[in-house]
């Protein structure tokens, strides 16, 4: 058995909560964990890659498209079709979008603004193996900080992801309702996370590391955290 | 050498906030005959002249699939001039 999971946080121009992750991997849940530029091609075997939140390469032309052609980026995608486990957090998901291991693309929110605020999430499949130590239907609330998470997909793929129960997580109301209200920033189906149909691959618009610890008000966050650790080391 | 020109613009029926407040904007400016707005991108390219233009064509087309549009929820079109010495 495993002694511990080793986690590499890719760092793109741009990113900004590549510290924040890295800081609650390695101090909150004490892994060992790495920094991956982008312009490197070693993976430095880690057990699991996190694409952070931020601006990679500015934004320009569209979210995540550019990052998506950065040399760390080739081995990544490598590594996620031979089953290792990623997981994307906000620009993160919108990179996973554009390198195609997500279905789907990110359109401006609805409102026009950059939301940053905590929302609520409904845990809509906990048989992965980002979730595990989250109950089915379960709220969790964590903060959400971007100008583009309006999740769009064509209807047929749209169905088949539901489905197949990809969708992992749902803008909701505190009591867990899915309602439009809801729903900050227009995604359809309120969609805020969804994994790729193997399971080895996530990406949610939330920030899960902005609220793993009680000092910053919530730990739900770091559920997600330790669902991933939890499925290494068992 | 060539100089392309690439549209890249909003599929029909997908929502398009930016296009969306800007025909509100212009409506409240009194453009009532306006039906309907979508604001997409423009970029241009220089390319080298040692191309073919068929080879101009294909990496043009290559580019926007790649990395320029999104096929997912964007449309494209390019456009593609020789431009002689002169002329540069």
């Amino acid at each position: 058995m495993k002694s511990g999971v080793k986690f590499g946080v890719v760092v793109f121009p741009g990113s900004n909560c590549d510290y924040d992750v890295y800081d609650v991997l390695k101090r909150v849940m004490k892994q060992k964990t790495v920094f991956l530029w982008h312009k490197e091609h070693d993976l430095q075997d880690c057990d699991v890659i996190v694409l952070p939140g931020g601006f990679s390469y500015g934004d320009y032309l569209r979210t995540g498209a550019m990052a998506r052609y950065s040399p760390i980026m080739q081995e990544v995608i490598n590594f996620a079709k031979n089953g290792g486990i990623v997981l994307g957090i906000c620009n993160g998901f919108q990179v996973l979008l554009e390198t195609n291991l997500l279905p789907g693309a990110m359109l401006k929110n609805k409102t026009l603004r950059f939301i940053c605020k905590p929302v609520y999430l409904r845990v809509e499949n906990n048989h992965t193996l980002f979730t595990s130590c989250c109950s089915e239907g379960e709220v969790l609330k964590i903060p959400i900080a971007h100008n583009e998470g309006n999740y769009y997909l064509d209807r047929e793929n749209l169905q088949r992801l539901e489905e197949n129960k990809q969708v992992v997580f749902r803008y909701a109301t505190p009591d867990g309702e899915i309602t439009e209200s809801a729903n900050p920033n227009g995604s359809l189906n309120n969609i805020a996370g969804i994994i790729n149909q193997k399971g080895n691959v996530l990406g949610l618009m939330p920030h899960p590391e902005r609220c793993s610890e009680q000092l910053l008000g919530s730990e739900d966050g770091k559920k997600i955290f330790q669902s991933i650790v939890e499925s290494q080391l068992s | 050498m060539y100089r392309a020109k690439v549209y890249v613009y909003p599929k029909e029926g997908i929502l398009d906030p930016q296009g969306k407040a800007v025909h509100q904007i212009l409506k409240n400016m009194g453009y009532k005959a306006v039906n309907g707005v979508r604001v997409g991108k423009f970029v241009t390219l220089e390319l080298n002249s040692a191309l073919t233009e068929a080879e101009a064509y294909q990496q043009m087309e290559e580019m926007c699939q790649k990395l320029l549009a999104n096929p997912i929820i964007e449309d494209y079109r390019f456009e593609i001039e020789k431009v002689t010495e002169e002329q540069e």
